[in-house]
């Protein structure tokens, strides 16, 4: 995804050269974050409401996504359904990426045995397929909203730890961080002050795509009926609850994957087109 | 030098082992964290206390969870995998005819998704940058960024719906003739085969535009090669190693594919015994079914080291 760059205005203030793809992504992953925010005063229905007589109803104007398989507005369940997608997914990617990220940096400065171990440890556990992974843990722990984000949280932690200590690793060798090391400064400090202002670029970006496997878990696992459970209803959920309309082509299937998809695919967009400064710095 | 592929070898296959006995390791204790007593469970709420008590002890549940790990071990490797709670049916006895159906899926998927990806994944490198190329990266990137479940839809929605060529999420046990068996397997073959080909078609691409970059395929350029001659002549075997690689990481994708495949279309299979599983609480059901979907995965991912490590000619 080259497209010619054209420095966007608010780019420039940075220092940064945003792309269009690039803002405009960010723009639609911008909305859904209202959306979430502001669901409850926006949404057009009460989401329990029966409003249609008849079910899997087509668009229209009163109902712009149609009606669900109850006759409830799909339009206003998809924007509450934002609610659940983005925020146990913004949960669960902050507490994957802060733990990992943290391991993966106290690995990287302390080396030795806690190295080893961790390493090993976190490497056999990245090894389990993730979707399994989360049937199991769902099987023992249930599916209520904390136990999702823990769940998931536990599953990309390995992955943020691996890719952080790679980056630590490297960071590791510098000569700054032998200065600071022979000044004494302690493990917090080296790690807060030292490492992390140099693989913070490409550690956001990381964070974006685990992310974007975070929706797409959680979303799967809901539509397996595993997820998040009844009253509530994320994306994945809303696309199983209509999947009988699938076979009349009824809206109420096809625009919660829509939703999905379009931020799914915003965020790798996203993240295909930051400035290289901001994704590649020291990465390499 | 042989020597060190070898040995090379074998440390990728006792890290494989390590990491299984890992991984049942936190299979059984993620298990064992259920709240409630198995023993309560299974005989329900008015069972007298003494009924409970002699069944946790013909089931070992009063043994330390070290002890009964091991034991379940000891049992795996026999071959003896437990009895199912929910249906008193022994687990081999319920796991065998579903583990060839799966195996038939992912079989057949794979004959049709790898010959497919790297023909794509090959000739979108040869013509780099061409508007060809560009559909390939832009369909792949899509493709990876949606769930299953959406591409299955879609795929119901197209062929089903509006096509109507076949029929739509249902799975038939009267297979009949060899068109019977197409249609029976046509939908979630192509849904499996959508997903695996689009990651291995990234890869096969990322492994030749590196070796295109080069400079000995450069020189080739400048010798007057023609683009077919580049990749498929020069290019090619030193790209082979990573693109087998990319195959046999690509094909775990399949395990991920195959749970929600199963499910949408109904299909008898393993990752549909265990969501089943799942919702049931069966856990020796489900300890089993992750083992079995673990070994599977362990084995492609190791599959993928060994070859990456074979097709180094320095380490040859």
């Amino acid at each position: 995804m080259t497209k010619s760059t054209s420095p966007g205005r608010l780019g420039v203030r940075f220092g940064y050269r945003f792309n269009l793809i690039g803002l405009s992504a960010l723009a639609i992953i911008l909305l859904w974050g209202g959306v979430a925010v502001f669901a409850p005063h926006i949404i057009p229905h009460s989401v329990g409401e029966i409003v249609d007589t008849d079910y899997f109803g087509p668009m229209s104007r009163d109902l712009w996504f149609g009606s669900d398989y109850l006759g409830r507005d799909i339009f206003s369940r998809i924007l509450m359904g934002a609610r659940y997608t983005l925020g146990i997914s913004l949960a669960a990617v902050s507490i994957a990426c802060f733990s990992g990220v943290a391991l993966g940096m106290t690995a990287a400065v302390a080396g030795g045995w806690l190295d080893s171990i961790l390493s090993r440890f976190l490497d056999a556990l990245n090894s389990i397929p993730s979707k399994l992974f989360s049937l199991v843990v769902v099987a023992a722990i249930g599916s209520s909203i904390p136990a999702l984000i823990a769940t998931l949280s536990v599953i990309y932690t390995p992955g943020a730890y691996r890719f952080a200590r790679a980056l630590a690793v490297n960071v590791n060798t510098m000569d700054f961080m032998v200065v600071a090391r022979i000044r004494g400064e302690g493990l917090p400090y080296l790690i807060a002050s030292e490492i992390l202002p140099n693989i913070l670029g490409p550690v956001l970006a990381d964070l974006g795509l685990r992310f974007v496997f975070i929706v797409l878990l959680l979303s799967g696992l809901s539509f397996l009926g595993l997820g998040v459970q009844p009253p509530y209803a994320d994306w994945g959920a809303l696309v199983r609850e209509n999947i009988g309309g699938l076979p009349f082509g009824a809206p109420a299937v096809i625009f919660p994957s829509l939703a999905i998809a379009s931020l799914t695919i915003c965020v790798n967009l996203l993240i295909d087109n930051l400035p290289r400064k901001i994704r590649d710095r020291s990465a390499e | 030098m042989k020597r060190q592929v070898t040995s090379l070898a074998v440390r990728r296959l006792l890290i494989a082992l390590i990491t299984l006995v890992i991984v049942s390791f936190a299979v059984f204790f993620a298990t064992a964290l259920l709240p409630g007593d198995t023993a309560t469970i299974l005989l329900g709420q008015s069972a007298t206390p003494e009924a409970i008590e002699g069944l946790r002890k013909a089931m070992h549940l009063n043994d330390p969870a070290i002890v009964r790990f091991l034991r379940w071990m000891a049992g795996l490797i026999q071959g003896d995998f437990g009895t199912s709670y929910a249906n008193n049916v022994s687990v081999a006895n319920l796991i065998r005819g579903r583990l060839a159906n799966t195996m038939k899926l992912a079989g057949l998927t794979a004959s049709i998704a790898v010959p497919l990806a790297l023909t794509l994944g090959i000739t979108a490198a040869m013509w780099r940058g061409t508007l060809y190329d560009r559909i390939v990266t832009v369909a792949t990137i899509g493709i990876i960024s949606v769930p299953e479940f959406m591409i299955a839809t879609l795929a119901v929605l197209l062929f089903a719906v509006y096509l109507r060529w076949l029929p739509a999420l249902s799975f038939t046990n009267e297979v009949k003739s060899f068109y019977d068996l197409m249609r029976t397997y046509a939908m979630p073959v192509v849904t499996l085969t959508i997903g695996v080909s689009a990651q291995m078609i990234r890869m096969t691409r990322a492994a030749v535009v590196e070796t295109l970059n080069t400079p000995y395929v450069e020189m080739a350029l400048l010798k007057g090669a023609s683009r077919p001659r580049l990749v498929l002549r020069h290019a090619l075997p030193n790209a082979l190693g990573p693109i087998v690689n990319s195959v046999a990481l690509s094909l775990s994708y399949l395990l991920g594919g195959v749970i929600i495949v199963e499910t949408i279309f109904n299909y008898p299979g393993v990752a549909k015994l265990m969501v089943d599983a799942v919702s049931t609480r069966d856990l020796p059901l489900i300890q089993t079914c992750a083992m079995i979907f673990c070994l599977g995965y362990l084995t492609l991912i190791t599959a993928a080291d060994i070859i990456a490590v074979l097709s180094n000619p320095r380490l040859r």
